[in-house]
């Protein structure tokens, strides 16, 4: 399978022109999760069918009757992204046309590790050929910011006022546990890595998950110019890893690899003082924090 | 036959693709994007190859030509560009 894999780094030009996502749509300014929708729906083209729970990308899809995406989507249930995608992948089958046309939800951080992971841990168990992606802004955004099972320790959400007092859910490591045939995490402050793992993945048959971390500007307290630095701030000092999960192999992405020597990773204060939901945070904390990613990596060793 | 383009013919609800879905970006934008193109790579050199302004818009407000252009009826002035402009092409001026 690796074979098949082109790796060589893409440019910015190398991407496609073509656009599924139309401009004057309902997200924020400065949403990362626009700029990471528009370069997955890139690599997936014109042949997919999309499913999406009540999520952030909801609203960007927009109010009936006008729609700011040319694609097929299907909007469902907030718990039902991968039973509503299983649902599709068996009616396209009985019609023959399972191999033709890709699948694939796209779900929040809460409708995937809090209300979804039910739904997307039966498909995965049966092994339904679909693409789950899911966008991590670490919080509930599109209610206004509650705390959810992604929210980072010590993080201000509306329901932790005083810092969430546990860590982040590990989403992608239960995905593996599952043994499904592709998993990959990437950042939307690197766009080609989103455009070439969604490729990626649509070479897989199988559940294939891709976890991305979105950095939101409203919910996180940072200005909205600084969306992408602050994504590459998350991966360069080793708190978000950029890995792929190939047949049960894991493979550290380019961005992440230099994390590997503890002394090249940044200090997580330097991600961490720049945003207005870890302001409340003393030395002890950041001290905990760091800790933390540090035994993290130690963990991620073990797979390579 | 049902035609899916026409919304009242329709059984299901299907919602029809269209630029401008939300409107157009209103007074509440405080900056705006101004592209100086005697600083623009893509101007200065024919085989230069850039475009990173038109990877890193959300919005899909930047075309992918030589060059760039700016779409400011549906631009929201969030500024990645001009951070991310690697030869400061692009300045935000307050509105």
């Amino acid at each position: 399978m690796m074979d098949m894999i082109e790796t060589k780094r893409l440019r910015p030009d190398d991407l496609p022109e073509q656009e599924f996502l139309l401009p004057g749509n309902r997200s924020c300014a400065g949403c990362s999760m626009s700029l990471y929708y528009r370069m997955a729906l890139k690599a997936l083209g014109k042949k997919t069918i999309i499913t999406v729970p009540a999520s952030c990308l909801t609203v960007l899809h927009g109010l009936y009757h006008k729609t700011s995406v040319k694609m097929n989507v299907v909007h469902t249930t907030f718990e039902t992204t991968a039973a509503s995608a299983s649902g599709i992948v068996a009616a396209l089958e009985a019609k023959g046309l399972g191999d033709e046309i890709t699948v694939c939800g796209f779900a929040g951080d809460g409708g995937t590790s809090d209300i979804g992971i039910q739904g997307l841990s039966g498909a995965a168990e049966r092994n339904t050929n679909f693409i789950y992606a899911c966008y991590d802004n670490e919080m509930y955004s599109n209610t206004g910011t509650q705390r959810s099972g992604q929210t980072p320790y010590m993080a201000y959400t509306t329901t932790t006022p005083h810092g969430k007092l546990e860590h982040k859910k590990n989403m992608p490591m239960i995905m593996h546990a599952h043994g499904i045939p592709y998993i990959a995490t990437s950042c939307s402050s690197y766009p080609q890595d989103v455009y070439a793992k969604f490729k990626k993945a649509k070479l897989f048959t199988g559940t294939r998950y891709i976890h991305t971390l979105i950095p939101c500007p409203p919910g996180w307290g940072f200005p909205t110019d600084q969306s992408i630095e602050m994504g590459r701030l998350a991966v360069k000092s080793g708190i978000f890893p950029l890995f792929e999960i190939i047949d049960g192999k894991m493979f550290l992405s380019p961005e992440s690899e230099r994390c590997l020597d503890p002394s090249k990773r940044l200090k997580v204060e330097e991600y961490l003082k720049l945003q207005g939901r870890f302001k409340h945070i003393q030395p002890e904390h950041i001290e905990y924090y760091q800790e933390y990613v540090d035994n993290h990596w130690n963990f991620i060793n073990q797979f390579l | 036959m049902v035609d899916y383009k026409d919304p009242k013919s329709t059984i299901a609800a299907v919602q029809v693709p269209s630029e401008g879905e939300a409107g157009k970006t209103g007074s509440w934008r405080s900056f705006k994007p101004v592209f100086n193109p005697e600083k623009c790579i893509l101007i200065k050199s024919e085989k230069a190859r850039c475009h990173i302004c038109w990877m890193f818009c959300p919005e899909v407000a930047i075309t992918k030509s030589r060059p760039p252009t700016i779409n400011l009826d549906y631009c929201k002035g969030c500024g990645i560009c001009s951070t991310e402009c690697p030869h400061g092409a692009i300045t935000m001026k307050k509105e």
